[in-house]
């Protein structure tokens, strides 16, 4: 029998790596540049004022996105109460209670196409069914929005990290007599809380940045959050105002907004990535 | 749940080949017992009596049905929803797969090992109060007498007293099987099913789990199912040998692996199959 050659391999070999390390390098170029890009347009907005004080009026200079700043965290705070909670006991449904069921497959794939649905249909569902018959915009409207882009995330990964538990774990925790209910939030979730938590994390990283959801619900406001009843101010539709207006103090607040919203995103998956070496 | 049940209520009375000692009374009498996974079906009329205070070795090959024959005695198979069982199991008189039994006290009573250890992710002293606050009403310096006397019972104590407070996952893995038994016997049950316990472990842990083994016999009736013949021999007084989901043979330990009525048991256990 006659060899094969080993060079058509070896030159195969050669040219798949240099291929997919460079898509590796473009990808990463591209981050780095967007990185770069930010801080070096935010860095000079950051500062103390910045964080706390309103915006200046069109035109003046100085003041800052704290209310923006504010109102994004009230809003995502409040779209994780409203959303991880109903994501994770729909997760439990999936993976523990509904296995093999036809509503737990009619749940899942639901999550699923919410989860791939653009946010703006989102926003436009809440404007709908929210904004709409209230008869004004809301930040009670854009926290259900954004609870509604956390729910699938969260009941999907629930669902997931229930379903690396191994089935031994289960099966001790119900024959020594636990109910179900208890094997599952005592026993199960103790077992994969790094990758829960990463869930939910990774969730907020996701819903922070969104802005489409709020430009029909929470719109946005220069003032203060009073309450969540009226227009609330964000961090993202006050970037999409800003970004857009031919003031320059403003396009810089923009910027400065830009950096918090990365800077913040960064600072989640790192900890979530953090969080799941921990499990390993 | 009644210890002498009414008549109407009490097993049929045991075909002559299901119980190898007919002195002793049963603890568990299973009559009729057929299992299917889905379409397919792993046990065939399984009828036997599982003597109170002794213990019965199930042996066979790998996919004869033993694991599945005893994961009925506590109902675990019912968390997958394509697993069916029917037939009868008494415990003490009453058939506990029929509706209405109260699972959860079942499992209480009917305590189970597992082939691999399978410690929660939880401390020492919290995988054994776990089950204890699951069953009873316990706490303070009562809870840690109960934890104290059940890792003594699993012969863990002495090497666990200074950790009790560490994760349960970083004891060895025989120690991880001894403190499964203590968890099970925490809770004072008074059947242990052994799924493979030792299989997982190495040689010189699975001799002291044995000895573990031997010395619970005075308190528990223990099922144990094991794919090493020796094992089965050493630790059982009786055992039966299944083949292709149905019990070939029930008998003491002793007659069994000396003079084996059946002849596939005879192959089997010289080597020949399995």
């Amino acid at each position: 029998m006659r060899r094969r050659p080993a060079w058509p391999r070896k030159a195969a070999d050669v040219a798949v790596k240099t291929v997919s390390a460079l898509a590796a390098a473009v990808g990463l170029g591209f981050l780095a540049w967007i990185l770069v890009v930010v801080v070096r347009h935010g860095a000079a907005a950051l500062n103390w004022t910045f964080l706390t004080s309103l915006p200046a009026p069109p035109g003046g200079s100085g003041g800052g996105l704290g209310n923006a700043l504010l109102g994004t965290v009230v809003m995502t705070v409040l779209a994780c109460a409203l959303g991880v909670p109903v994501g994770m006991l729909a997760g439990v449904y999936l993976a523990e209670y509904g296995r093999g069921t036809r509503l737990a497959t009619a749940v899942r794939f639901l999550a699923n196409v919410m989860m791939g649905i653009p946010s703006i249909i989102i926003g436009l569902f809440v404007y709908a069914v929210i904004v709409l018959p209230a008869g004004h915009f809301s930040g009670w409207a854009g926290a259900v929005a954004l609870a509604l882009l956390v729910l699938p995330v969260v009941a999907r990964t629930t669902e997931d990290m229930l379903g690396l538990v191994p089935n031994s774990l289960r099966e001790s925790a119900l024959a020594l007599g636990a109910p179900h209910w208890r094997a599952t939030v005592q026993i199960l979730f103790r077992a994969c809380r790094a990758g829960l938590l990463t869930g939910v994390l990774l969730a907020v990283a996701r819903v922070s940045g969104e802005t489409a959801p709020l430009l029909f619900t929470a719109l946005n406001s220069p003032y203060w959050p009073q309450s969540l009843s009226g227009p609330t101010a964000n961090l993202t539709v006050t970037i999409f105002n800003y970004a857009m207006s031919p003031y320059p103090a403003w396009q810089q607040a923009a910027w400065g907004a830009s950096l918090i919203i990365t800077l913040g995103v960064l600072a989640l998956t790192i900890v979530s990535r953090a969080l799941a070496r921990e499990r390993k | 749940m009644t210890t002498n049940p009414p008549p109407d209520l009490a097993p049929p009375r045991p075909a002559a080949t299901t119980s190898p000692s007919p002195d002793v009374p049963a603890k568990i009498s299973v009559r009729g017992l057929s299992f299917h996974y889905g379409a397919q079906q792993a046990l065939f009329d399984n009828s036997l009596d599982i003597p109170a205070g002794r213990v019965t070795a199930i042996i066979g090959p790998s996919g004869c049905g033993k694991s599945t024959h005893i994961r009925v005695y506590n109902r675990i198979f019912e968390l997958y929803r394509d697993q069916r069982a029917t037939g009868e199991v008494w415990l003490d008189g009453e058939n506990i797969l029929a509706p209405g039994v109260d699972v959860i006290e079942l499992r209480r009573r009917v305590g189970m090992i597992f082939q691999k250890p399978t410690p929660f992710p939880l401390t020492v002293y919290e995988n054994l109060a776990y089950g204890l606050r699951l069953h009873y009403r316990v706490k303070g310096a009562e809870l840690d007498d109960r934890i104290e006397s059940a890792l003594r019972a699993a012969a863990l104590w002495d090497e666990v007293k200074d950790k009790l407070h560490r994760s349960g996952s970083a004891l060895s893995g025989g120690q991880q099987q001894r403190l499964c038994i203590a968890r099970a016997i925490a809770v004072e049950p008074e059947v242990l099913l052994m799924d493979e316990p030792t299989s997982a472990i190495d040689p010189v842990a699975t001799s002291r789990i044995e000895e573990l083994i031997v010395e619970l016999k005075a308190s528990y009736t223990i099922v144990i199912v094991t794919h090493n013949m020796q094992q089965a021999a050493r630790l059982s007084d009786d055992t039966a040998f299944f083949y292709q989901g149905r019990i070939v043979e029930f008998g003491s330990t002793t007659d069994l692996f000396t003079n084996p009525r059946q002849k596939q048991t005879e192959d089997y256990i010289t080597g020949r199959f399995g």
